[in-house]
């Protein structure tokens, strides 16, 4: 019996606009357990992102029930959201989003900083050793290339030891080869780390080679 | 990492408008520190001036206090004159333990200043003049001959602007007979040093006043009866008494609209300075709301981002502040030149003098207006929801 990280229980995310409602996520049941390496695909609009969102704890449902770690989040406010982050997730986004003020290292730092964990500068060199980009430790974002970007914000993510990496169509703005790069760390980190893996993209090369491949239209799952 | 490095590192990014917001808290805690600067200064060193007079009461030909009060200090025209033997009734006084008589006369020189014209001030005075002023030294000669003898002695500037030795003659513009410098003053660092003095008898002579007097300055046996002295001295027709206690405080109050006004022009600045760095680090929020984002996605919670935000406006202040008080001391000189020029009276002596403590008072308001001016920032940073923000701009 594997440890259940993410249980969703016909969780939806309805918003309301004068005059209208959209539903971009309509009761959906998933479970994600220590060890799965899952991809979400599906056309635009069809409610990844959103989806992702709400697994990730950065924002609410509006139905439905969600439970990390054991934890009902459903209906919990931002400050009891973040303490789920901090200790159970990591993220990884299609523009990088690093910190551009901050070298690589310290942007590994930051990770550390915000979890409230001991801010080790060898154990960060460690995690960017392992994502290959230990040779640019004091370097800034602006001097790397966008696959480089995207190793740190990996390393950034994975850093305070999450049990699962969320991220939201982290190949989008890289070419094929960079993003099959991207992709085997994703596929090192979980077969040798064990670390749970959620991967929103477009592309159905890379997300076949999951182990598990959900698919998403008008905000439910499509069989 | 915390959340004063990741300010910091955040500022240097922009460091042009980081530069000029410190600018901005700069200059306004500048004219914060040179206005205490300039109270503190201006109040020493008028006492100094009051108290190098050497007596503590000045009977005057009744007039305008004000006139009264400057002309005490530095002399000058508009004089009024009392009649010597009213002089004579105060000295019998056995509460007097020092009195001298003065006879005041500003002379215009046409050759003065280098042939650009000026006063000349001179001073009929007695012996007891010195004996009131112990701190006047001869550099050279020494006292008049005689009590009506045609000599002048010079203070120390007044000998320098016109190159004066011992022996030299003296001419008064306006005046027929030539007088002889019997000695030369030592620099006393009061009005003192510009003056010419005559013995008063010929001053009344050679400016046709006989028996006339533009003061009398008395140093009391005990200062605590000063308010007595003046009392007693109501009947004496046509003359007035200032005490250097009043003449001090009406001096005070024709400065204190200045002042008034410096204060209001330092509180507009500083809160001039306070909108701008409030504006500043609310863009700089605005333009960050993505990375604002996803430090809340990595963990960050509301009160750090707020941490963040108000330690970069807290340094900017801060660093406003240190360059601000630098500014404020190196500019001294410049200020006292340029206030000294506005005044209607301005003691001799350091016109601004900043004090330690004016220091800490100044960086102290610097970070507290940061901690103002950053709370709105602050505030609105933490707000942010993570998803929106990361999504903002997409
Ligand atoms: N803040 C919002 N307000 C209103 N509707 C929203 C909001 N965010 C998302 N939606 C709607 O929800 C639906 C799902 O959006 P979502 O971003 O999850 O799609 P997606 O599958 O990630 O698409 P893409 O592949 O283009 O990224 C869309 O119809 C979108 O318009
Ligand atoms: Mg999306």
């Amino acid at each position: 019996m594997k440890d259940v990280i993410v249980r969703a229980e016909k969780i939806s995310k309805i918003y309301k606009l004068p005059g209208e409602q959209i539903a971009a996520v309509k009761d959906i049941d998933l479970d994600i357990y220590a060890g799965d390496f899952i991809s979400i695909m599906g056309p635009s609009g069809s409610g990844k992102t959103t989806l992702l969102d709400l697994i990730g704890c950065l924002t609410s449902a509006t139905g439905g029930r969600l439970t990390v770690m054991g934890r009902d989040v459903s209906g919990a406010g931002e400050s009891c959201l973040v303490k789920v982050r901090r200790q159970f997730l990591g993220f990884v986004f299609q523009d990088f989003l690093l910190i551009p003020s901050l070298t690589v290292v310290e942007n590994v730092l930051l990770s550390l900083y915000f979890s409230r964990q001991h801010q080790d500068k060898k154990r960060a060199i460690n995690v960017l050793n392992l994502v290959g980009l230990g040779q640019r430790l004091n370097h800034l974002p602006a001097q790397l290339s966008g696959g480089e970007k995207q190793r740190v914000a990996i390393a950034r993510a994975i850093i305070t030891n999450p049990k699962l990496l969320l991220a939201d169509e982290p190949t989008g703005n890289l070419d094929s080869r960079a993003s099959q790069e991207v992709f085997d760390l994703f596929k090192q980190l979980n077969e040798k780390e064990g670390l749970a893996v959620v991967v929103v993209t477009h592309n159905p090369e890379l997300g076949n080679q999951a182990g598990r491949v959900i698919k998403l239209k008008d905000g439910r799952l499509a069989a | 990492m915390n959340a004063i490095t990741i300010g910091f590192k955040n500022l240097t990014r922009k460091k042009i408008r980081t530069t000029l917001t410190v600018a901005g808290i700069a200059l306004a805690v500048a004219v914060l520190v040179s206005l205490l600067g300039f109270d503190a200064g201006y109040q020493k060193s008028l006492s100094g001036d009051i108290d190098k007079l050497g007596y503590h009461l000045l009977v005057t030909a009744k007039g305008c206090p004000y006139e009264a009060a400057t002309l005490i200090l530095k002399g000058g025209g508009g004089l009024r004159y009392m009649e010597e033997n009213i002089f004579k009734r105060i000295a019998s006084d056995p509460r007097v333990d020092k009195i001298t008589p003065q006879l005041m006369n500003s002379v215009y020189n046409q050759e003065g200043a280098g042939g650009k014209g000026a006063f000349a001030m001179y001073v009929g005075i007695e012996h007891s003049y010195l004996e009131l002023k112990p701190w006047l030294k001869f550099r050279w000669g020494g006292w008049f001959s005689g009590s009506a003898a045609d000599e002048v002695i010079m203070g120390y500037e007044a000998a320098e602007v016109e190159q004066r030795k011992p022996g030299d003659k003296v001419f008064v513009p306006g005046v027929s007979k030539v007088l002889t410098v019997k000695g030369v003053l030592k620099r006393s660092g009061t009005q003192d040093d510009g003056v010419i003095f005559l013995p008063l008898a010929t001053a009344q002579n050679i400016f046709e006043l006989p028996g006339k007097l533009t003061g009398v300055g008395v140093k009391l046996k005990d200062i605590g009866q000063i308010a007595d002295f003046e009392e007693s001295l109501y009947n004496e027709p046509g003359i007035q008494v200032v005490s250097l206690a009043e003449v001090r405080g009406t001096i005070l109050n024709l400065v204190a609209s200045a002042r008034a006004m410096a204060g209001s022009v330092a509180l507009i600045a500083i809160f001039v300075a306070l909108i701008g760095v409030t504006n500043t680090i609310l863009v700089s929020v605005f333009e960050r709301t993505r990375e604002i984002g996803v430090m809340k996605a990595l963990g960050a919670s509301s009160f750090d981002v707020f941490k963040i935000v108000w330690s970069e406006t807290v340094i900017v202040c801060a660093l406003g502040g240190l360059a601000g008080v630098i500014l404020a001391i190196s500019g001294s000189g410049l200020t006292a030149k340029v206030i000294r020029g506005m005044l209607p009276y301005a003691p001799q002596g350091e016109l601004v003098l900043i004090k330690g403590e004016f220091v800490w008072m100044a960086l102290l308001a610097a970070i507290v207006v940061g901690l103002i001016a950053g709370t709105y920032p602050a505030w609105r940073a933490s707000r942010m929801k993570p998803v929106e923000a990361i999504r903002a701009g997409e």
